[in-house]
């Protein structure tokens, strides 16, 4: 079986007067039908550049320089502009962390939304009508004939939030990209959002990634995790497995730094210095200088090995790792 | 560390005399109206103006060396309540003692020294910071300026102040755009430090931090409690932040107290069904493809609050009394406080 959505060997870089950023440097996972790929890590290590990669929304100086993006089989890296516009909000969709990126502040969410269904079926007012008062309803926005016909501003920011999901909904997309979307929210209002991302992918059969820096978010919503740093992936594999025996000292340190995973008023668990500039990495393991695991052979670029079945991390001096294959 | 909090719990009934004690304490700020709403109010329209009652009668009493987090959703009051304790925002009713004075009351060199001793920790360092001033200046300005330091000693002592801050004083020249997120914080604590406080008022101030950073800057107040036998009022929306460090945890929704409690209470026998449901929501990393639910319903408005229990309408457990009867935070068992009237039922 194919997956719905595979990137291989993602590159995008930002060809900028201070020199290339390397934003994304051969990032690959995939995700299936009805399933949650969670894609961590801290601010700068590429999330968002990798989910609008995928949505072809990289703009100048960034171009996508390498890899593919694979959509049931269909490589979008090579699509124009114009095939691309066709499967945008369509079968693939991105649900912004701030949903002003969506929703356009001058227009009632009813045009937003009847537009949206009419830009790629060929359906009735009426009809689009009714698709979007549906999708609302599967929201959990109350009255949605009368927050039809209001503004943008005239909602909270869970339930501006919430529209914005509503109209990613409106085509039953197969793959949502979902970029943040719920940290700036409150959490009960945080907990209504999960709760309808996980309906979505149970019922409608969406692929999902969900891009946070919140390990705890991942941990209740996905199916498999995928560690960002400095651009690339470096350990992936399913959630229960990668959380409770990380393989790579940088997603054993994010998980040490976690509260709750210290023992209350001890000094938390931290990873020393700070992530590297993306102009200027340095050569072999890039979490080399904060690792405490660190060795000579180091210097050299660690491959992404399988460790374990299905589980793979990009250093040569794991933790975790079964007794046979270390 | 641990025998601060020890002593603190085991005062939980009879606390060490308060730093801080909050009596009855409101404020409100009124929106003020737009022009088209000013002349329609001229020819006589019922135009009101809007209040919004960002804190709403609260009670609170901090003790010495405690560590009191201060928890709730976006708009229910944290910085104003926290804006008010650091002597800023001055309430619209009720009254904070500082040490057993009300602030009101204090003028000339204790009103200063009220305001020095307490001091506040934003969450965007970046914005508290001012962008045309080098580190040293930064740290330098307020302690010179009130005769903490004379001109002479102030280089060293600047650099004691970085250096408590986990600066490198080498960066003394730097500005803060040429600082990382993490280091910004460090510059806003040590700015803080410099007119040597006991209170430290800190309004989300690692929200902005990525998790490892956070650790970090966590960490440094810890230490910084141990070290300068420093009181917190440590305001997040983060739970699991709030219950790793603080000693008391107190519940805010919509500009009142809901609950005060010792953390490990509030974290294993909450009493209000809000402070219940805030709970059962915060994911986990320890509970995995868990089914979430959401508290139902939004966060009412501020400028127009429900009547009875704030919480009533969000609320599984409301019966009618709820609906009209605000309910007063009362105590549920030792050191601990609830407002719901569920526990008058039984
Ligand atoms: N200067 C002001 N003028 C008018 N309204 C204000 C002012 N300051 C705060 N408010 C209102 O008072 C209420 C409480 O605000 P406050 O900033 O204390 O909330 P908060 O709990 O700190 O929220 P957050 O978690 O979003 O920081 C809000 O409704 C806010 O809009
Ligand atoms: N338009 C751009 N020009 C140059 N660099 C960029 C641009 N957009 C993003 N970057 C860089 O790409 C890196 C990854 O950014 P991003 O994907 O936004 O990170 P994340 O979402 O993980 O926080 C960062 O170093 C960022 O500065
Ligand atoms: S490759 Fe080396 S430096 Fe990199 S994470 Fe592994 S042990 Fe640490
Ligand atoms: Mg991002
Ligand atoms: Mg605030």
């Amino acid at each position: 079986m194919t997956a719905t959505l595979e990137v291989r060997d993602l590159k995008t870089h930002f060809f900028t007067r201070a020199g290339v950023v390397r934003a994304v440097d051969g990032v690959s996972f995939a995700v299936d039908r009805g399933k949650v790929l969670g894609l961590v890590g801290e601010s700068g290590s590429g999330k968002t550049v990798t989910g609008f990669s995928i949505m072809g929304l990289v703009d100048p100086p960034g171009r996508i320089a390498g890899g593919k993006i694979l959509f049931k089989g269909r490589d979008l890296a090579s699509l124009s502009e114009e095939e691309m516009r066709a499967l945008r909000g369509n079968r693939i969709a991105m649900i912004f962390q701030d949903p002003m990126m969506t929703l356009n502040p001058v227009l009632r969410i009813d045009t937003q939304m009847i537009e949206t269904v009419q830009a790629h079926e060929r359906v009735s007012r009426e009809e689009a009508r009714q698709r979007a008062r549906d999708a609302l309803g599967q929201v959990g926005i109350p009255s949605p004939d009368e927050r039809l016909r209001s503004y943008p501003h005239q909602f909270s920011g869970g339930m501006r939030q919430r529209v914005a999901i509503a109209i990613a909904l409106l085509h039953k997309p197969d793959v949502i990209v979902a970029d943040e979307p719920t940290t700036a929210l409150d959490v009960t209002i945080q907990g209504q959002i999960l709760a309808e991302a996980q309906k979505l992918c149970r019922v409608t059969g969406t692929a999902m990634i969900w891009i946070t820096h919140d390990l705890s978010v991942v941990a209740g919503l996905a199916d498999d995790i995928a560690v960002m740093y400095a651009g690339r992936v470096v350990e992936q594999g399913p959630v229960d497995e990668v959380l409770d025996a990380p393989f790579h000292p940088y997603t054993v340190g994010l998980i040490g730094s976690v509260p709750s995973r210290n023992r209350r008023g001890e000094p938390l668990r931290q990873i020393p210095g700070m992530t590297p500039s993306l102009l200027d990495l340095p050569a072999g393991c890039t979490f080399r200088a904060r690792c405490p695991r660190a060795e000579p052979r180091c210097a050299e670029p660690p491959p992404m090995a399988e460790y374990s079945p299905g589980r793979f991390a990009r250093c040569i001096h794991p933790y975790n790792v079964p007794e046979m294959a270390a | 560390m641990s025998a601060a909090v020890q002593e603190v719990a085991g005062a939980g009934l009879a606390p060490r005399a308060p730093v801080m004690e909050l009596r009855g304490v409101s404020r409100r700020f009124s929106r003020g109206l737009d022009l088209a709403a000013k002349v329609a109010q001229r020819l006589g329209a019922p135009v009101k103006e809007e209040i919004v009652h960002a804190v709403d009668g609260v009670d609170l009493s901090i003790a010495k060396g405690e560590v009191v987090g201060l928890v709730g959703e976006s708009g229910c009051g944290k910085s104003t309540l926290g804006r008010m304790v650091a002597g800023i925002l001055p309430p619209s009713d009720g009254a904070i003692l500082w040490r057993g004075r009300d602030l009101r009351s204090l003028n000339g060199a204790d009103a200063r020294e009220a305001k020095l001793r307490t001091q506040m920790i934003f969450q965007d360092p970046y914005a508290s910071l001012n962008p045309r001033l080098k580190v040293a200046e930064i740290v330098g300005e307020a302690p010179m300026v009130h005769g903490i330091v004379r001109r002479r000693d102030l280089e060293p002592y600047v650099d004691e102040q970085m250096r408590r801050a986990g600066l490198d004083p080498a960066f003394r020249r730097r500005y803060p755009h040429q600082f990382s997120g993490g280091q910004r914080q460090r510059i806003g604590i040590a700015r803080a430090l410099a007119v040597q406080p006991d209170f430290l008022v800190c309004d989300e101030a690692v929200a902005a931090l990525d998790v490892s950073i956070q650790a970090q800057i966590l960490n440094l107040f810890m230490k910084l409690r141990r070290e300068l036998d420093l009181t917190y009022l440590f305001i997040s929306h983060d739970l699991g932040v709030v219950e790793h460090l603080s000693d008391r945890v107190v519940i805010m929704y919509l500009g009142r107290v809901v609950e005060a409690a010792p953390a490990e209470e509030v974290f294993r026998r909450a009493n209000h069904p809000y402070t219940q449901a805030l709970l059962s929501e915060v994911p986990r990393i320890e509970t995995r493809k868990r089914a979430f639910a959401g508290v139902k319903g939004e966060i009412p408005s501020p400028l127009n609050p429900p009547p009875g229990c704030h919480f009533h309408p969000r609320c599984p457990h409301a019966f009618d009394r709820c609906r009209v009867e605000r309910p007063a935070l009362k105590p549920v068992a030792a050191g601990h406080t609830s407002a719901c009237h569920l526990n008058d039922r039984t």
